[in-house]
C-alpha cells in the first residue's frame, strides 16, 4: 500500500516537474514572441496618426494601410506584367511557326521582350548588383586584410591609402566610375550592362574599407602561443595561412564583411537614384518624378523592402558566418 | 663539457625598450646531458621564460649562443618542441588533428600515412587521452589540453623538449597526476627535458638537476642543486624522505634567503596562482 502511494507521489512530482518544463517554456515563446510583437504594433500606431496628420503636395503620406495596398498592387503589376511578356513570346513563337510553314528557309527574328520593369525586376536587379559588388570587393579585401596583418610593412605602406579613401562618400566616385567605365568598356557584344558595372564597382569602393581593416585587426590579434607553435613547427606560409591565421581571423573576418554588405547595400541604393541605373533607387527617383497620388505610398513600400532586405542579407552572412566558424558556441548577434 | 648534448653558452640578452635598452639576462652557461631532466626556478620575472624562448629559438639572444649536438641553433624548429603554460592548442583542431598537424610536418617523408595515423595514437596513449580523439580543446578540462599539449610535442620525437610551466595553471590534484605521467613517460623514452616551474616540490620531484636564477634584471645562474634520489620516485614515499626534504630545503633557502623577492611570492606546493606576467604565454582563453 505503502508502496503505491509513494509510486502515486512519484507520477505527480514528474507531472509537476512536466508542468514547471512549460511554463518556462511558455515564458521564452512569450519573450521571443510577444516583446518584437508589441513593439511592432505601437510602430504602426504611431506611424498611423503620425501620417494621417501629415499632408503632402502629393496628398496624404502614406500609413500602414496605404502602403499594405500598394504593396498588393504592386504584386498584381508585377503578374500583369508576366501575362504581358508570356503573351509576346506566344505572338512571337506563332509568328515564327508561320513563317516557316510557308518557306521553310525563311529568316526568322525573335527580339527579347522589353518591358517596363516592375518593382520585383528592380530588386533583382539590386540584389544581383549588391552582390557582384561585394563578391568582388571581399576577393580583394580579404587577402589585402591578411596580408596587411601578417606584415608590418605591408600595413605601413597600404595604411595612409586606406584611411584616406575610407571616409569617401563612395557617391563622390560615382561620377569617375562611370566616365572610367564608359571609356574603357567599349565591346560590341557586351556581357554586362555600362550601367550595371558602374553601379557595381561603386559598391565594392565602399564593401573594400571595413572588411580590410577588420581583417588586419583579426590577424594582427592572433593568440602570440600559436604563432609559435606555428613557428617551432617551421610550418610553410601558406600552411600557416590556412592552418593558424584564417581560422583565427575568422570572426573579424565576418564583422567587416557584415559591415561592408550592410554600406554596400545602402549606398547602391543611392548611386541608382542618383545615376538612374536600374534597380530600386530608380524605381524609387522614378515614382517621385511620376508624383501621383500613389507614389509616396509606393516609395514607402520600397522603403520598407530595402530595410528587410538589408536584414535579410545580414541573417545570411550570419549563417554564413555559422556553417564556416569553428567555433559554434560563439554568440552571433 | 664539450661533449654535452645541448649548451646554453655564455646567454646574455638586452631587450628594445620605449627608453633604455633593458638588460635581462646575462652570462647564462649550462651544458646538459642527453636524457637529463632539468629544471629552472626563480622569481617570477626574473628571465626563465626568456630563458627557455632562447633555446627554443623564439628569442634570438644577444651575446653568446644555444649549441645542440655540436650546432648552433638561432631559429626555431621540431627538435626543440615547446610545451607552453596554456596548451596553446589550436582550438578548430580536434585533439587528433592538433597533434596530427605536428606529426605531419616532422614525419612527412619518413612515415607513411598508416604509421602517421598509428603514430598519433600511440602518443595520445601516452598521455591517456585515446578517448577523446574527435573532441575540440573547448570540450575537455585544462589537464586534458595540457596532457594534448605534451602528446603533440612527444609525438614530434624532440631532441630537447621544453616546458614553459606546463601545469602552472592546473588544480594541485590535476598536476600531480600529470608529474606522475610525465616522469613515467621520461623514464621510458629518456627525453632530455628543460622544464620551468615555480612549484619547489615539483622540481625537486621531477629533476636531475635544480637551476636557480638570481633576481633581474640582468639575471643569471645562481645556484646549481644535483637531486640524487633513486627513480623510480614515488611521491608518497618521498614527502618523508629525509634527502627529499633536505633539497626541498635547499632550494627554498636559495629562494628565501639569498634571493629574497617579497613583492613576488613562489608557491610552495600549493595551487595558489600568482599574479605572474606571461607576455610569452597570453592566454588562449581570455582571448
Ligand atoms: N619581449 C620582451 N620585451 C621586453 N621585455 C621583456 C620581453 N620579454 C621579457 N621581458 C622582460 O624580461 C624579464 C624576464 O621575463 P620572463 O622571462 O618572462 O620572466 P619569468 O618567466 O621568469 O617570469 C621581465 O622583466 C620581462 O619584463
Ligand atoms: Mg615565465
Amino acid at each position: 500500500m505503502t508502496e503505491v502511494k509513494a509510486l502515486f507521489r512519484n507520477e505527480q512530482w514528474k507531472s509537476i516537474f512536466s508542468m514547471n518544463q512549460i511554463q518556462l517554456f511558455l515564458r521564452q515563446v512569450l519573450k521571443a514572441v510577444t516583446l518584437p510583437l508589441a513593439g511592432i504594433i505601437i510602430f504602426l500606431i504611431l506611424w498611423q496618426s503620425v501620417a494621417s496628420n501629415i499632408t503632402t503636395s502629393l496628398g496624404q503620406f502614406p500609413g500602414p494601410t496605404e502602403v499594405w495596398e500598394q504593396s498588393k498592387s504592386l504584386v498584381a503589376e508585377h503578374k500583369q506584367e508576366r501575362v504581358k511578356e508570356k503573351a509576346f513570346y506566344e505572338r512571337q513563337e506563332e509568328r515564327n511557326a508561320k513563317k516557316l510553314a510557308k518557306n521553310p528557309d525563311a529568316k526568322i527574328k525573335t527580339r527579347t521582350y522589353t518591358g517596363k520593369a516592375t518593382f520585383f525586376d528592380q530588386i533583382l536587379t539590386s540584389l544581383y548588383t549588391v552582390s557582384f559588388g561585394f563578391f568582388a570587393a571581399s576577393f580583394i579585401a580579404v587577402p589585402l586584410g591578411i596580408a596587411c596583418g601578417l606584415s608590418e610593412k605591408v600595413y605601413q605602406s597600404i595604411n595612409p591609402i586606406i584611411q584616406i579613401f575610407k571616409p569617401v562618400s563612395p557617391l563622390a566616385w560615382l561620377p569617375l566610375v562611370t566616365m572610367v567605365v564608359s571609356a574603357l568598356y567599349t565591346s560590341d557584344d557586351p556581357y554586362f550592362d555600362k550601367s550595371f558595372l558602374t553601379s557595381a564597382f561603386t559598391v565594392t569602393l565602399c564593401c573594400l574599407w571595413p572588411t580590410v581593416i577588420n581583417t588586419t585587426v583579426g590577424v594582427t590579434s592572433i593568440d602570440r602561443d600559436l604563432i609559435n607553435v606555428s613557428r617551432v613547427l617551421q610550418l610553410s606560409p601558406p600552411v600557416h595561412v590556412r592552418t593558424i591565421v584564417i581560422p583565427s581571423a575568422i570572426p573579424m573576418i565576418f564583422t567587416g564583411l557584415r559591415l561592408s554588405l550592410a554600406t554596400g547595400w545602402m549606398v547602391l541604393i543611392a548611386a541608382e537614384m542618383l545615376a538612374q541605373n536600374p534597380g530600386l533607387g530608380k524605381f524609387i527617383w522614378d515614382e517621385f518624378q511620376n508624383g501621383s497620388s500613389n507614389s509616396l505610398g509606393r516609395i514607402m513600400v520600397a522603403v520598407l523592402a530595402i530595410g528587410l532586405i538589408g536584414y535579410l542579407l545580414d541573417r545570411l552572412m550570419l549563417a554564413l558566418q555559422r556553417r564556416i566558424s569553428w567555433d559554434k558556441q560563439a554568440i552571433l548577434r | 663539457m664539450n661533449n654535452s648534448y645541448l649548451l646554453i653558452s655564455s646567454v646574455g640578452i638586452e631587450f628594445e625598450t620605449d627608453n633604455e635598452p633593458f638588460r635581462a639576462l646575462q652570462d647564462i652557461n649550462l651544458p646538459i646531458q642527453k636524457g637529463e631532466f632539468i629544471s629552472l626556478i626563480g622569481h617570477s620575472g626574473c628571465g626563465k621564460s626568456t630563458v627557455l624562448n632562447i633555446v627554443a629559438g623564439l628569442y634570438q639572444a644577444t651575446e653568446g649562443g644555444i649549441i645542440l649536438e655540436g650546432k648552433e641553433v638561432n631559429e626555431p624548429g621540431p627538435d626543440r618542441a615547446v610545451v607552453f603554460q596554456n596548451h596553446a592548442l589550436l582550438p578548430w583542431l580536434t585533439v587528433y588533428q592538433n597533434v596530427e598537424l605536428a606529426v605531419k610536418r616532422v614525419f612527412k617523408k619518413t612515415k607513411t600515412k598508416t604509421e602517421m595515423h598509428d603514430w598519433v595514437l600511440h602518443n595520445l596513449s601516452l598521455v591517456h587521452m585515446d578517448h577523446a580523439l574527435h573532441k575540440l580543446p573547448g570540450e575537455i578540462s585544462g589537464g586534458m589540453k595540457q596532457r594534448v599539449g605534451i602528446a603533440r610535442c612527444l609525438a614530434m620525437q624532440p631532441k630537447v623538449l621544453l616546458m614553459d610551466e606546463p601545469f602552472g595553471a592546473l588544480d594541485a590534484l590535476t598536476r600531480a597526476h600529470l608529474q606522475d605521467s610525465l616522469m613515467e613517460i621520461q623514464g621510458r623514452l629518456g627525453n632530455t627535458v628543460v622544464m620551468i616551474t615555480h612549484d619547489v616540490d615539483e622540481a625537486v620531484l621531477l629533476s636531475d638537476r635544480i637551476v636557480m636564477m638570481t633576481n633581474g634584471p640582468a639575471a643569471t645562474i645562481g645556484e646549481i642543486l644535483d637531486v640524487k634520489l633513486p627513480r623510480p620516485r614515488d611521491r608518497l614515499a618521498l614527502a618523508e624522505d629525509p634527502d627529499f626534504i633536505h633539497y626541498r630545503q635547499q632550494v627554498l633557502k636559495f629562494l628565501y634567503e639569498k634571493q629574497k623577492n617579497p613583492a613576488s611570492p613562489l608557491s610552495i606546493n600549493s595551487s595558489s596562482k600568482n599574479g605572474e606576467t606571461e607576455h610569452s604565454s597570453v592566454s588562449a582563453d581570455a582571448a
